[in-house]
């Protein structure tokens, strides 16, 4: 007669089988190692292309490529403001990201508020550090209820063409 | 055996099979250069030019859909104030989402904001902060699902659909790079922009900082003038004690940026 | 810039002062305390039970039994505070569907299974014919009601028809299980192990990166394992001793129901035995906490001007008193102390617990208490009245329902696999 004690046994066995044949459906077919190996790369290899694929929100290339695509049709304007202080700041920073426009949005809203100029002229007394060539006011201060862009303007901030 | 030899062998021996030769390779770029010529990303960040304006930041949470409001973020800029009394503060507030618009340091919710005597200021300078991609991340290491892994080409990504949230990578990175995003309820952190650099853009980061101090570059294309910055001049990675080996090179790193 | 509320994980019950990283929160809070310190238990009641089985410590033989179903119990009380904790619980198989055996966690899935399996077998063969008894009566019975039909199903399918209760087949049992308990020692002390690993191997944190944590880990799990099985022990032998004194349900119709002479002998028996057990086992945990206690001071490595912050002012109470004092100092008295009662060593079974909780609580809280910056704090709050599904499963809520749960399986489980069953009628 067979022996009692492997019963327990056939149940895990057949456990184990049923995990493994639920597995085979589960888990897609993608999954593998790239070249750092097991440790650093197991992965559903496929995910790469979800990243890759992410929409773009910023069209224009900064300043490495002279506004690219801001240029095409605000040529005028960029012309000014590259020979200008500002220059080295891209139009998406303060006008918002391009997305599809001139598509959509047809139009791209421009943040006017103080807080955006606030970003480099806030007076932060670091003299160890680039700031110190930004001038600089104490928002607390300086026109406290203007907006900034009432008495400067950003594509030209020269004082002396005010 | 040198040093370097004995050091290299003794590695394989531990990683056995499981770790590619060319992961090991890293202790001269230079050699790694000769041997693959493919891609792989690096990130240079120049603490001296730097001035705190967080457009950085504000672009990365834009072009990833990290919530404004959400207190976390894939990129950040901290502040560090040394008092000539010897007195050290750092702050980030929001991440520098909105730059320092003020002078005081945000000290956390129970201490509120310290005021610092112009004349007391010291040394004082920002540093931008993100993923460090590294050549050996803990975080793809400790994940239990294989969610998060490194592309062949060096980026450390994030599986959003299989992800099962368990914060064991948050965790064990060393640099405080993750969280978890606030919609997904998957951890998040830096791709590098990965849709923009696998299209020739630069990362939203790099591209929005008008001061340059956010640059990246293709370490295997020496004739690439970040790469030879990096190759070239004294960059330093931020907590080498760990054994990651960062791909985010600094200039100018202060001992006291951890 | 009008700004929403839109909290991120662990913002709700964070507090950071000074500088804490942006991304840096409590990610790890109440579940993850409670996650050890449940593992915890199931490995302490298994290693309880192998006493008697591998070791053959013949006085225990009753709490052997006892702690082996309770450790059945407390098996899936393991895994609930992980799934409760996961940001995407629904996703929890993926550690069995691609477990990526890097990382300490996914050893789970393959551990915990094994471990399960073996606690499994282990009480089908103890219980074995205690199922082809009652089955068999209940075949026996001429009028079954809708509930025995159910029992006499169930109880049949559990003997997998091994129905041969001869002395030869019943003696195969025994073996098998002294077998599987001697296999299940280490598979305990491994699956606790890993667990201390799991922290241990995290290398950006300052406070759990020490190899020493699986060990203290495993000490310290057996040490509130054996506490556990002795409350728990006391408190159903204390119940049967009120039923054998005032009658009632198997005392008042069944002859053979132990009295209560002999269950009061029993008790005072098996509780002298385990609590010296209970006593080395705690001896070797304090004294590898305190090891790395001082092993930390004395080097004085970069994190430790944090760490002594947090470890000698800030967690100062919750750990040298709540603790040391409250959980270790206090219960070791009163067991070595002359005159030693049951009730004196269930008063300090319950210390221990306590004590080793805050062990948990001092570990996963205390290791996330400061910024990877070393230059700040996090202050940790339990919340307490749930707003919503997170703060109740990471709360207050949550913890308690991890810790009733064994209790109520325990109560279903004892239908099947009778605890108390005296000798004769179990084999």
């Amino acid at each position: 007669m067979k022996s009692h004690v492997w019963r327990p046994l056939y149940v895990v066995i057949a456990i184990i089988a049923g995990l493994l044949l639920f597995r085979e459906f589960y888990v897609p077919d993608t999954f593998g190692s790239g070249e750092y190996g097991f440790m650093y790369s197991y992965h559903n290899l496929e995910n790469q292309e979800v990243w890759k694929n992410q929409p773009l929100k910023y069209q224009d290339t900064g300043k490495q490529k002279m506004h690219e695509y801001c240029g095409e049709c605000h040529g005028d304007v960029v012309d000014i403001r590259t020979e200008d202080l500002h220059g080295i700041i891209p139009c998406e920073n303060c006008h918002g990201p391009a997305l599809e426009h001139p598509d959509e949005p047809e139009l791209l809203v421009v943040n006017r508020e103080r807080g955006v100029c606030l970003r480099c002229h806030t007076l932060l007394p670091y003299t160890t550090s680039e700031r110190k060539r930004i001038p600089g006011i104490n928002p607390n201060e300086h026109n406290v209820d203007e907006a900034c862009v009432d008495c400067h303007d950003p594509h030209n901030p020269r004082l002396e063409d005010m | 055996m040198k040093r370097r030899d004995f050091l290299k062998n003794t590695i394989v021996a531990i990683a056995g099979a499981s770790v590619p030769l060319s992961a090991l390779e890293f202790i001269d770029p230079q050699e790694v250069l000769a041997a693959n010529p493919d891609i792989h990303w690096a990130f240079l960040i120049n603490t001296h030019t730097c001035v705190g304006c967080g457009f950085c930041v504000k672009a990365c949470k834009t072009e990833n859909d990290i919530p404004f409001e959400a207190n976390v973020s894939r990129t950040w800029v901290e502040r560090y104030v040394f008092t000539k009394d010897d007195r050290r503060y750092i702050d980030s507030p929001k991440a520098a989402l909105y730059g320092f618009t003020d002078s005081k340091v945000d000290l956390g919710e129970h201490l509120g904001f310290k005021d610092i005597e112009p004349e007391n200021v010291g040394k004082a300078f920002f540093v931008p902060k993100l993923c460090n991609h590294c050549e050996a991340p803990a975080c793809t290491q400790v994940c239990p699902v294989g969610a998060t892994y490194k592309t062949d080409d060096g980026i450390v990504l994030i599986d959003r659909s299989w992800c099962i949230g368990c914060g064991y990578c948050v965790m064990a990175c060393p640099f405080g790079a993750r969280f978890f995003h606030p919609v997904h309820n998957v951890v998040d952190k830096c791709t590098f922009c990965y849709h923009r650099i696998t299209k020739d853009l630069e990362t939203a980061c790099v591209n929005a900082c008008p001061f340059g101090a956010r640059k990246m570059c293709n370490i295997r294309d020496i004739n690439d003038p970040i790469t030879k910055i990096i190759l070239n001049d004294r960059v330093g990675v931020l907590k080498d004690e760990f054994g990651t080996k960062p791909q985010a090179f600094y200039i100018g790193l202060a001992t006291e940026v951890r | 810039m009008v700004e929403h509320a839109m909290h991120v994980h662990g913002e709700l019950w964070t507090v950071k002062e000074l500088f804490v990283l942006p991304n840096e929160y409590v990610y790890w809070s109440i579940q993850i305390v409670m996650y050890p310190f449940m593992t915890g238990l199931v490995a302490g009641a298994f290693v309880l039970s192998s006493l008697y089985h591998v070791f053959g410590v013949k006085q225990l033989k009753e709490i052997a039994r006892f702690s082996l179903v309770f450790s059945f119990a407390l098996l899936p009380v393991a895994m609930m505070p992980l799934l409760l904790h996961l940001q995407q619980p629904l996703r929890g198989i993926h550690v069995m569907m691609t477990p990526h055996f890097t990382s300490a966690i996914s050893a789970f899935g393959i551990v915990f299974m094994t471990y399960a399996f073996i606690v499994a077998s282990e009480l089908w063969f103890e219980y074995r014919r205690h199922f082809v008894v009652t089955s068999q009566s209940l075949a026996a019975k001429p009028d079954r009601s809708g509930i025995d039909n159910f029992r006499m199903l169930l109880f049949k399918t559990l003997t997998l028809g091994a129905t041969d209760i001869s002395p030869e087949a019943v003696e195969k049992d025994h073996k098998a299980v002294k077998r599987l308990a001697a296999l299940g020692i280490p598979v305990a002390c491994f699956l606790h192990g890993y667990a201390g690993f799991i922290f241990g191997s995290v290398k950006a944190n300052a406070l759990w990166m020490t190899p020493l944590m699986p060990v203290i880990f495993i000490c310290s799990a057996v040490v509130s394992g054996i506490a556990l099985c002795i409350f728990c022990y006391v408190v159903t032998m204390e119940i049967r001793k009120f039923m054998a004194k005032r009658k009632i349900s198997r005392w008042a119709k069944d002859q053979n129901a132990p009295s209560l002479e002999e269950l009061q002998s029993a008790e005072d028996q098996e509780i002298k035995i385990v609590s010296n057990y209970l006593l080395y086992f705690m001896i070797a945990a304090i004294t590898l906490e305190i090891l790395d206690l001082i092993f930390r001071g004395y080097t004085q490595v970069k994190s430790w001007d944090i760490l002594r912050e947090v470890i000698m002012e800030r967690d100062f109470t919750k750990i040298f008193i709540m603790q040391y004092a409250i959980g270790n100092v206090l219960p070791f008295l009163l067991m070595v102390l002359p005159g030693r009662t049951v009730r004196r060593t269930t008063i300090a079974t319950l210390l221990v617990m306590f004590g080793v909780f805050m062990m948990r609580w001092n570990v996963v809280i205390g290791g996330q208490a400061f910024s990877l910056s070393f230059s700040g704090f996090m202050h940790y709050h339990l919340p307490i009245v749930p707003r919503d599904w997170e703060t109740f499963r990471e709360g207050l809520g949550g913890a308690l329902l991890v810790m009733a749960t064994p209790f109520v399986l325990f109560w279903f489980l004892n239908k099947i696999f009778p605890a108390f069953l005296k000798e004769e009628e179990v084999h």
